[in-house]
C-alpha cells in the first residue's frame, strides 16, 4: 500500500494524543488548574492535529460532515463519532479539572473508553480489509492499542507502567510482523484464483492492461523500500521501545525525558511506514506484482 | 445507505467469454468514450500526450499467460470491470452512504455529490475495479451503463452497456444473472462460468467463462499442413528462358 504521509501522521499523532487523554480520563497524573492545562493542551494539539491531517488525503475534505451518517456499517463513520464523542466528553473533563478544581470521575472514565474507541475504530478501518491478508487480524488492533496505552503512558509520565506497556508494544508489533510475513501466502488467494485460470496451469501476467502507471499501481502496488524492511523493523524497535525505556530508567531528567518521548514518536512513525508500505494488496495479483 | 440490500429484484451483470475475447481492448475505449461525457464526473487522464501519462478507465484489459503442465501455452485475454458483487465489501466500508447496491437491478454507484474521496473503497475491493478520478477526487466504477441500458432515447439494440455493444468477437454478454431461465444464466450453466476471488466472499455477479480445452498442435507426428503434397513443385528439369537465366547467373 502506498504509505501516505497524511495517514501516517495522523495515525502515530492522533493515537499519542489519544492514549494522553486515556490517562488524563483515569486520573494519571491527578494534575489540576495550569499543570492540568498544559496536559490537556498537549493531548488536544496531538488528538486534533492528526485528525486534521487526516483529512489531507480526501478528494473532498468539505464534505466531511457526510462520514457521520454510515456508523451502522463503516468503521470510517464509527471512527468519526468516537473522536468527537471522545473529544468533546474530554473537553468537559478538562474544564473541570483546569477551571473548577473538580475531577468528574465518571466524565473521565467515559472519555477514557471513548478516546480508547477511537483507537479501536481507526485500527479496524485497517483491520477488517479481507483485501489486505497482513491486515485483516486481531493483531492489527491490538497493534494500535497498545503502542496507544504505551505512548499515552510514556507522555502522562507514569514511568514503571510505561515500561512495562512499551515491553507488550513491542512485543505485540513482533508478532504481527512475524504473522504478517507469511499472510498473504496463507490467505489461498494468488494469481490462480484471482484469474480462475489455476485450473489450466500456472498462470503468469503475460502483458498489463496499460503502458503507463494508474491509481491502481500508486495505492495498492508500492513496492519501494520494502528490501530495507528488516532494517527498519530493527531501527523501529530500537526507537520506539528499547531507548525510551532506557531513558527513563536512568534517574530522571526533563531533558531525557523529552528524549524519550521524542524517540518513541519517531519509532512509532518507522513502524506506521512499515505498515503501509509492507501490506500487500490482492489487487496486485492482477498485475503480477506479489 | 451503506447497508447492503438482502435482496434484489435482478441481478444485472457481464458474462465475459475468456475463450472468444481476442484482447483488442476496444471495450476499453468504447466504455471511456461513452462514460466520459455521461453519468456522472468525466474520466480525466493526467499529462496524456507527456512523458508520464495516466487517467481514469473503468474497464481494463490484462493478458495472462497460462503455461499447463503438458502442451503449449496459452494466451488469455482478460477484461475486468465490476463484478457488482452481491456482498460488496466496496459498499459496506463507504463512510457517507455515497456507494450504494441498488435494489431494483442490484447495481453497485457511486451518488458522487457525497463522495468525500477517502477511497477507502478501492482499499476494500480486491478486483481493482474503484478508481479515484485525480481530478475530480471522487470515486469512478463501472455503472453497467445505467444511462444506456433504460434509455428510451436509444434504439432498443443499444440499450446495453457500451462495452458489450462494442466487442467486435462477441465475448461480452448482458442480462440478469439473477433469473436462471435468462440467456446469460443458461450461457453460464452450460460453459462452467465461474467466479473470480470466490474465496473472499463478495458473490461476484459478473461470471467469466473458462477457456475451452486448446488442440495439441505440436504432438502430432504427421506434416500437419494437408494442402503442402500439391504445392510441392512439380517442373524437376527447368527449360526456356528462365533455365537460360538461371545457369548464366550460377555461373558468374
Amino acid at each position: 500500500m502506498h504509505p501516505a504521509p497524511s495517514v501516517i501522521v495522523f495515525s502515530t499523532f492522533s493515537g499519542l494524543g489519544f492514549g494522553l487523554l486515556i490517562f488524563l480520563g483515569l486520573g494519571m497524573p491527578g494534575v489540576t488548574g495550569w499543570s492540568a492545562f498544559a496536559f490537556f493542551a498537549i493531548a488536544y494539539l496531538l488528538a486534533v492535529g492528526g485528525l486534521i491531517s487526516s483529512t489531507f488525503h480526501l478528494g473532498h475534505p468539505e464534505r466531511a460532515l457526510k462520514a457521520f451518517s454510515q456508523w451502522r456499517t463503516s468503521w470510517l463513520s464509527r471512527e468519526a463519532w468516537c473522536a468527537v464523542v471522545a473529544l468533546t466528553l474530554m473537553a468537559l473533563y478538562g474544564a473541570g479539572l483546569v477551571f473548577f478544581g473538580q475531577r468528574w470521575i465518571l466524565l473521565g472514565l467515559l472519555g477514557a473508553i471513548a478516546s480508547l474507541g477511537t483507537v479501536y475504530t481507526t485500527s479496524m478501518i485497517y483491520g477488517q480489509l479481507k483485501t489486505v491478508p497482513r491486515w485483516k487480524s486481531p493483531l492489527t488492533p491490538a497493534n494500535f492499542l497498545s503502542i496507544c496505552i504505551a505512548g499515552g503512558a510514556l507522555l502522562s509520565g507514569e514511568v514503571n507502567l510505561a515500561v512495562l506497556l512499551l515491553l507488550v508494544a513491542g512485543g505485540v508489533q513482533i508478532a504481527a510482523w512475524i504473522r504478517g510475513d507469511t499472510a498473504l501466502a496463507q490467505s489461498g488467494t494468488n494469481m490462480e484464483t484471482a484469474t480462475g485460470l489455476g485450473n489450466i496451469g500456472s498462470v503468469r501476467a503475460f502483458e498489463p492492461p496499460h503502458t503507463g502507471t494508474n491509481y491502481l499501481l500508486r495505492e495498492f502496488v508500492h513496492v519501494i523500500g520494502r528490501k530495507h524492511a528488516q532494517k527498519l523493523r530493527i531501527i523501529t524497535i530500537i526507537l520506539m521501545v528499547v531507548l525510551p525505556i532506557i531513558l527513563m530508567l536512568v534517574p530522571f531528567n526533563h531533558f531525557l525525558a523529552l528524549f524519550a518521548v521524542l524517540a518513541h514518536i519517531a519509532g512509532v512513525l518507522t513502524a506506521r511506514w512499515l505498515f503501509f508500505a509492507e501490506a500487500e494488496h490482492v489487487v496486485g495479483l492482477y498485475y503480477g506484482k506479489r | 445507505m451503506t447497508q447492503l440490500p438482502t435482496h434484489t429484484d435482478k441481478q444485472l451483470g457481464l458474462v465475459i467469454d475468456l475463450d472468444t475475447c481476442v484482447g483488442c481492448h476496444a471495450c476499453v475505449i468504447s466504455c471511456k468514450g461513452w462514460n466520459t461525457e455521461n453519468y456522472g464526473a468525466p474520466l480525466s487522464d493526467q499529462d496524456p500526450y507527456g512523458a508520464d501519462p495516466s487517467g481514469t478507465f473503468l474497464n481494463r484489459v490484462h493478458s495472462y499467460e497460462v503455461q499447463p503442465e503438458e502442451g503449449d501455452a496459452q494466451l488469455i485475454h482478460f477484461p475486468k470491470s465490476c463484478l457488482h458483487c452481491e456482498d460488496a465489501p466496496c459498499v459496506t466500508v463507504c463512510p457517507t452512504g455515497a456507494s450504494y447496491k441498488r435494489v431494483e437491478d442490484g447495481i453497485v454507484l457511486v451518488n458522487e455529490s457525497d463522495c468525500i474521496g477517502c477511497g477507502l473503497c478501492a482499499w476494500a475491493c480486491p478486483y481493482g475495479a474503484r478508481e479515484l478520478d485525480q481530478a475530480e477526487g471522487v470515486m469512478k466504477k463501472c455503472t453497467l451503463c445505467v444511462d444506456r441500458i433504460y434509455n428510451e432515447n436509444l434504439p432498443e439494440i443499444d440499450r446495453t452497456p457500451s462495452c458489450v455493444r462494442t466487442c467486435p468477437a462477441g465475448a461480452r454478454h448482458f442480462g440478469d444473472l439473477g433469473d436462471p431461465d435468462s440467456d446469460v444464466s443458461i450461457l453460464v450453466a452450460e460453459r462452467g462460468g465461474m467466479d473470480l476471488m470466490p474465496e473472499l466472499g463478495t458473490k461476484p455477479v459478473n461470471k467469466y467463462l473458462p477457456p475451452r480445452p486448446k488442440d495439441q498442435l505440436a504432438q502430432q507426428e504427421e506434416q500437419i499442413d494437408i494442402l503442402a503434397p500439391f504445392l510441392e513443385p512439380v517442373a524437376t528439369e527447368t527449360k526456356g528462358f528462365l533455365s537460360w537465366l538461371d545457369k548464366t547467373l550460377e555461373k558468374l
